[in-house]
């Protein structure tokens, strides 16, 4: 990067410390993503597997994190993923977004872009039609995140 | 304020098909954990439901909280067995409905 002039060091520091005041929030830890799947699942167990989970391994910007999940499970009349659940158990609240499935979805798949405070397990759970629960997880670095680092 | 819902949807498709379906929507998606130059903190003002329907009928929905980023984005799946029409809402947290729709016609 070579040397900075005064004046590049001080808007740089500057835009740092405003990134910080932007996203500065306390943080939710395991228990209250316990608590959230627990919410979900009806205290049910629930299985791991059958949910593919695309998140970047190293997310530079927590405020713009892509996501794509995808369950392979059936989409029929009488046996369907209905809900798909995504948690992250480091942010200031649990609960990222509840997808909501129907037959008429054909697949149970959808990508968005979510924010992530921190490095942290993001997990996905999926329910079925039929009460049935599965469960993925996967860890995501965080560079610049919510919480400035 | 949500503005301009950006939407990619096929004008045809073969019945039975499963079309790929993408919605934008611009909105600042306020999470409430910021805080203004004073150290006030900004309320939190998100869509909180996005929903998509077909003929009148759910296809897909998402119950959002802050953590989904602004300007929310959304890629999913829709199974079309017949022409028709598909309709879009997304909802503040101020109550205000933001819609849009799309048609499509389905052959075979």
């Amino acid at each position: 990067m070579g040397n900075l002039s005064r004046r590049e060091t001080l808007v740089l520091g500057a835009s740092g410390a405003a990134l910080v005041v932007m996203w500065k929030p306390a943080h939710a830890g395991p228990p209250e993503a316990a608590a959230a799947i627990a919410k979900f699942t009806g205290g049910k167990t629930a299985q791991a597997g059958k949910i593919a989970i695309d998140l970047p391994e190293v997310a530079e910007n927590g405020s713009i994190v892509p996501l794509a999940v995808s369950v392979a499970a059936p989409m029929a009349a009488d046996d369907y993923v209905s809900e798909v659940l995504v948690i992250a158990e480091h942010n200031p609240f649990p609960e990222v977004v509840k997808f909501n499935f129907t037959p008429l979805s054909g697949k149970a798949e959808v990508a968005t872009r979510i924010r992530l405070a921190a490095t942290q397990n993001v997990t996905v759970l999926a329910k079925t039609s039929k009460g049935a629960f599965f469960t993925a997880q996967k860890m995501v670095k965080v560079t610049v995140g919510g919480c400035g680092g | 304020m949500a503005e301009g819902p950006r939407l990619k949807v096929p004008t045809q498709a073969k019945k039975g098909e499963i079309v790929e379906i993408k919605t934008l929507i611009l909105h600042v998606m306020e999470s409430g954990q910021r805080k203004d130059e004073k150290g006030k903190p900004i309320p939190r003002k998100i869509i909180n439901k996005f929903t998509c329907t077909f003929n009148g009928k759910p296809v897909f929905s998402a119950d959002m909280e802050p953590a989904v980023a602004a300007n929310p984005y959304f890629q999913f799946f829709a199974k079309v067995e017949e022409s028709g029409t598909f309709k879009f809402s997304w909802t503040d947290d101020d109550g205000t409905v933001t819609t849009a729709e799309r048609k499509i016609a389905v052959s075979g």
